[in-house]
């Protein structure tokens, strides 16, 4: 019965510490690897609470997908970060001091606080015991939750629409394939033919004129 | 020593405090102002996970599992939005950001 316990404290322990460090951390690229560190031990508690699929999910969808976008964006952008870190100093007590606050209330909350016992009674949808919890999950999602399930896939077919739509650009100096313009070409827009007098041969301003 | 609700929330709480303390350090780099960002979410997501499990009820996680798309989401539109910012002013600071003077 104690290692549980001494699971949650190790997980919540390295999670907090992690958090820690990817708000101090100088490199924003170690920020994006304590956060993967955070997110890994997040989803080692989500194990221990027994919601073994979202566990899963939050390793594919975060440290596969997310951080690596943030990786690849922070490696991409030429930003002298040293510059962006002025100001650090000067907003650690306002900070420390709105985030003490903050915690403290949350915590007092916490401490104080509890469920309602006819909470317990209003219960939506009740864990079976007899299946696994993706299993599980998949009872609820696709038939009473179906809705929320389509909308959060529209959700992501807007953020991949938009986020192509924002970052696509098309520079001049890059030639691109255009099938109609290739299409309509005759060959009198192609070729040309000349009377080449003898010994003097194509000049290259000609040339020039037609090869456009 | 067994493990209650009351430890995961305490957590959470933990995680939500170092995301916003997070926005106040950083005030000028915007990729780390996202990394909070995503550090507020979860914590969102173990306080629903946590209530799901210690309830009885999968409810919990079926919104957690919305959370996790709409974090998803916003991460890559907000890193989208940042690499075009750059493309035209050169520079991520957010005290810059500045142009329309609201």
């Amino acid at each position: 019965m104690i290692l549980p316990a001494l699971f949650f404290y190790l997980f919540a322990a390295v999670c907090v510490a992690s958090a820690v460090m990817v708000i101090v951390s100088k490199n924003p690229v170690h920020s994006v690897l304590y956060l993967i560190l955070a997110f890994v031990n997040a989803s080692g508690l989500f194990v221990l609470m027994g919601a073994e699929f979202l566990a899963m999910i939050l390793i594919v969808v975060y440290v596969g997908a997310v951080a690596v976008l943030f990786l690849f964006v922070i490696m991409m952008l030429d930003v002298d970060f040293t510059e962006l870190r002025e100001g650090f100093l000067q907003y650690m007590p306002i900070g420390l001091v709105i985030g003490g606050i903050f915690l403290f209330e949350l915590l007092l909350t916490v401490s104080y606080w509890v469920i309602n016992p006819t909470t317990a009674k209003t219960i939506t949808a009740a864990i079976p015991t007899n299946v696994t919890n993706t299993e599980a999950l998949g009872l609820v999602l696709y038939t009473k939750y179906v809705h929320y399930f389509q909308l959060s896939g529209m959700i992501l077919l807007v953020a991949m629409i938009g986020a192509i739509v924002l970052t696509l650009r098309h520079k001049a100096s890059v030639k691109r394939q255009d099938i109609n313009v290739q299409n309509a070409r005759t060959p009198e827009m192609a070729m040309a033919v000349r009377k080449v007098a003898v010994g003097q041969g194509l000049q290259d301003t000609d040339a020039a004129e037609w090869v456009k | 020593m067994t493990i209650g609700l009351g430890h995961y929330l305490a957590v959470a709480a933990m995680l939500f405090t170092l995301g916003i303390l997070g926005i106040f350090l950083n005030r000028k780099n915007i990729i780390v102002i996202l990394m909070s960002v995503e550090l507020i979410l979860l914590a969102v997501n173990i306080n629903l996970v946590a209530f799901s499990t210690f309830l009885g009820d999968i409810v919990g996680q079926v919104f957690a599992l919305l959370v996790l798309t709409v974090a998803a989401a916003e991460a890559a539109i907000g890193l989208a939005v940042l690499v075009v910012y750059f493309r035209n002013r050169g520079s991520i600071a957010v005290e810059d950001v500045n142009l329309m003077k609201g």
